[in-house]
């Protein structure tokens, strides 16, 4: 019995009290970033953005929380009622499950699988499923469309992700965020003289492949210019259409809770994660997890200011720039990275 | 293995749809993301104005033409009091003509700073809008100080316009275009270069200009497509053949240049202002800015006060209005969207017999069909953005 208790109970316990910790940061941060979101957005146009409800508008997302949950759900007469709600959910669960992996500080991380990698990408594979089943259940012909150019777009843009990936590994050789992490310690800043810095962050080798995997994960967050699911301007709101309270408000959360992480891949992959931009005193003395949160905040501010100022791709030249642009780009970098590793020996 | 008709896909875009650019409905045939019909299913925002107009006195009838294209009103009230000034045989004096040029001009800026901006948030860009309305809103209260309404101005009236202008506000227009073109140039630079807009409009919607003049289009949409055709210098009116400004014009006949000719339109437009804002405050500072001949137009406060002549017209003006000689005439004046014409008959009583409202819109929008076709289903936003239709003045 004691070791029945010792070996499983107390871990299920302290998983899950990890877990659920870690949700409760993450929605109520995922609750500013969207307001930094409506903010630097405001900014770009020459508005205020929210500033009413609390301190400059702090509190807002609280109060949409609000509006969204009192709201009355509807659901087309059409619908196919199960799929319609368990569509949202999926999406949602998805996108928090994804953040088991994430290492957010030196040994901060839920379950800390040397398949990290692999784990993200299965996951955040399946996301699409939530924007299918939820255009198709809606029963509407633009939530279809929607759907249906979800569908192809994540697929593409997920290819070269893994290419893109892919390098990260072949210079690291492990599949665990944490020891990605720990060999960008040592890069290309090493060999230039200035050790333990931002130059030796993988941003900085794999220099293409970091812009190719911003841009992919802009199409894989379905975030302008690529939100075309969404498209507001054909489609209304793509698969969103239907919806409305509550399961709305789901699909919001799984979409913001998806760029957040891939802001934090972005960190963890080609930042430097936790890492000080110089190893030096002060600097280091600064926690891992807050340098990882300016890092993913970074990110975020770029997302967002992307968001701001550009157009909208057409179908057809969003699928041109994955196939024939980025696809050709990652595979060509992953033959010559693999190059020069073999050759140079140089791993981490 | 029997047979299966496969139907294409149609779906309905708009009545209520967020670039539908107002109540337009079109019945769109696609296969898969290619738009093989788009049927345009008008008349939802029709109001019976022509019909109206001809139960009013044409005085009354003025207002009417505001809510036409209600993006820039004046425009339209202009071509209906250059109807009538025809068929009464009225000559505006300069300042009138002068503020009129000024207005019309500040008609046109109104407009292309709406359609630029949202033709650019029609391909996804959410920003320019934003900044257009910033200056949209400073020309709307330029409007509000003329005849103390933002929109439903009803201030060109047959023989001349409603009130004088004071000097301060003609100086606050002189300095509103002094900084206008630096925001202009900020929105041109956000998406002229941007490869993503380029990539949305160019070759979108080409028309050439055998088509375009077949397509009764006029305005930018006939400019675009290469022809210097501008109403204000192929017949003009008012002071236009005094002014200095250049008719600008596109090339390929495509959204793109469509885009960058309306944004070049309005640093013409600013120019022009600029030479009324400096004659308004220099040789044409006084002086009548209405005709008195005819009595269409009130008289004075002051003199109503001691002539029983002035206070008969007043009443006479406002109760009966003045009677339109015999005859039938046809006036255009170069509106935003292009030519907007007013073909007026009178049967000599104080109500029109007839009106004809000429709406480019109208005749844009039909080419819908031709223009998309082909195309790919986004497409169609970029289109009927630059085909710059206001359903006030479609439907009428």
């Amino acid at each position: 019995m004691d070791s029945f208790l010792s070996t499983y109970l107390w871990p299920a316990l302290i998983m899950i009290g990890q877990s659920l910790l870690l949700l409760v940061l993450l929605l109520i941060g995922i609750a500013f970033i969207l307001l930094a979101d409506r903010k630097i957005w405001a900014a770009v146009q020459m508005r205020r953005g929210p500033n009413v409800v609390g301190p400059f508008g702090l509190l807002q997302s609280f109060a949409d929380l609000l509006k969204f949950v009192l709201k009355e759900p509807i659901i087309p007469a059409s619908a196919d009622k199960v799929v319609f709600l368990l569509a949202p959910l999926i999406s949602v669960t998805l996108a928090l499950a994804t953040w088991a992996v994430i290492p957010v500080a030196d040994g901060w991380v839920i379950a800390n699988i040397n398949i990290g990698i692999l784990y993200i990408f299965a996951i955040s594979s399946l996301e699409v499923y939530g924007v299918i089943m939820g255009g198709w259940a809606s029963n509407s012909k633009y939530a279809f469309l929607g759907s249906l150019r979800s569908a192809a777009q994540m697929v593409s843009y997920e290819v070269s992700i893994g290419l893109v990936i892919v390098t990260v590994l072949l210079t690291v050789g492990s599949l665990n965020l944490s020891d990605i992490v720990f060999a960008q310690q040592t890069g290309l800043g090493t060999m230039l003289g200035l050790p333990n810095s931002f130059l030796d962050w993988n941003w900085l080798a794999l220099f293409p492949m970091f812009i190719v995997f911003f841009i992919s994960a802009l199409a894989e967050t379905n975030r302008p210019p690529f939100d075309l699911p969404e498209a507001e301007s054909e489609l209304v709101a793509g698969f969103m259409v239907e919806y409305g309270s509550t399961p709305y408000m789901m699909f919001m959360l799984g979409e913001y809770a998806a760029i957040v992480l891939m802001c934090a891949l972005t960190t963890t992959l080609f930042l430097g994660g936790w890492l000080p931009i110089i190893d030096v005193a002060v600097l280091n003395w600064i926690p891992g997890v807050i340098w990882f949160l300016i890092k993913v905040c970074l990110c975020f501010f770029m997302f967002a200011m992307v968001k701001a100022f550009v157009p909208r791709y057409r179908y057809d030249q969003l699928m041109r720039l994955g196939w024939k642009v980025f696809l050709p780009l990652s595979l060509a970098m992953v033959v010559i990275v693999a190059f020069v590793v073999k050759l140079t020996g140089w791993v981490g | 293995m029997t047979e299966h008709n496969v139907r294409n896909f149609t779906i309905n875009f708009g009545p209520e749809h967020p670039s539908a650019h107002g109540v337009l409905r079109l019945v769109l045939e696609l296969d898969g993301e290619i738009v093989e019909r788009v049927d345009p299913h008008i008349g939802l925002l029709h109001r019976g104005t022509e019909k109206l107009i001809e139960t009013k006195t044409f005085l009354q009838a003025v207002p009417y033409f505001d809510r036409l294209d209600y993006v820039a009103p004046m425009n339209q009230e202009h071509a209906f009091a250059l109807a009538v000034e025809k068929l009464l045989d009225v000559e505006i004096p300069i300042r009138g003509q002068l503020i009129r040029v000024l207005f019309s001009e500040i008609g046109r800026v109104l407009n292309h700073l709406l359609n630029c901006t949202t033709a650019a948030m029609d391909v996804g860009a959410l920003t320019p809008p934003l900044w257009g309305f910033e200056e949209r809103e400073k020309l709307m209260v330029f409007y509000e100080r003329a005849c103390g309404a933002r929109m439903h101005a009803a201030y060109f009236r047959p023989g001349g316009v409603h009130q004088d202008l004071p000097p301060e506000l003609v100086e606050d227009i002189g300095k509103w275009c002094e900084q206008f073109p630096a925001k202009l140039n900020d929105i041109e630079a956000l998406l002229a270069g941007n490869r993503i807009f380029k990539q949305r409009n160019v070759d979108i919607g080409n028309v050439t200009l055998e088509d375009a003049f077949a397509w009764g289009f006029s305005g930018p949409m006939v400019r675009g497509s290469g022809a210097a055709w501008d109403l204000r210098r192929a017949q003009p009116y008012e002071c236009y053949s005094d002014l200095d400004f250049d008719v600008v014009i596109g090339k390929n006949g495509d959204c793109y240049d469509r885009w960058v000719l309306r944004i070049n339109e309005m640093r013409e437009s600013v120019k022009i202002m600029k030479q009324c804002v400096e004659r308004l405050l220099g040789d044409a500072k006084t002086g009548p800015f209405n005709s008195m001949d005819g009595k269409v137009v009130p008289p004075k406060r002051a003199q109503m006060k001691r002539s029983m002549e002035a206070l008969i017209h007043h009443f006479k003006l406002y109760t009966e209005g003045y009677h339109v000689p015999e005859g039938e005439v046809y006036a255009a004046v170069e509106a935003p969207k292009g030519e907007f014409g007013v073909y007026l008959v009178s049967d000599g009583t104080n109500k029109p017999y007839r009106c004809k409202i000429r709406a480019p819109g109208f005749a844009h929008l039909s080419a819908m069909d031709f223009m998309s076709k082909g195309h790919q289903l986004a497409d169609v936003t970029a289109i009927i953005g630059t085909l710059d239709i206001v359903f006030g003045e479609v439907d009428r």
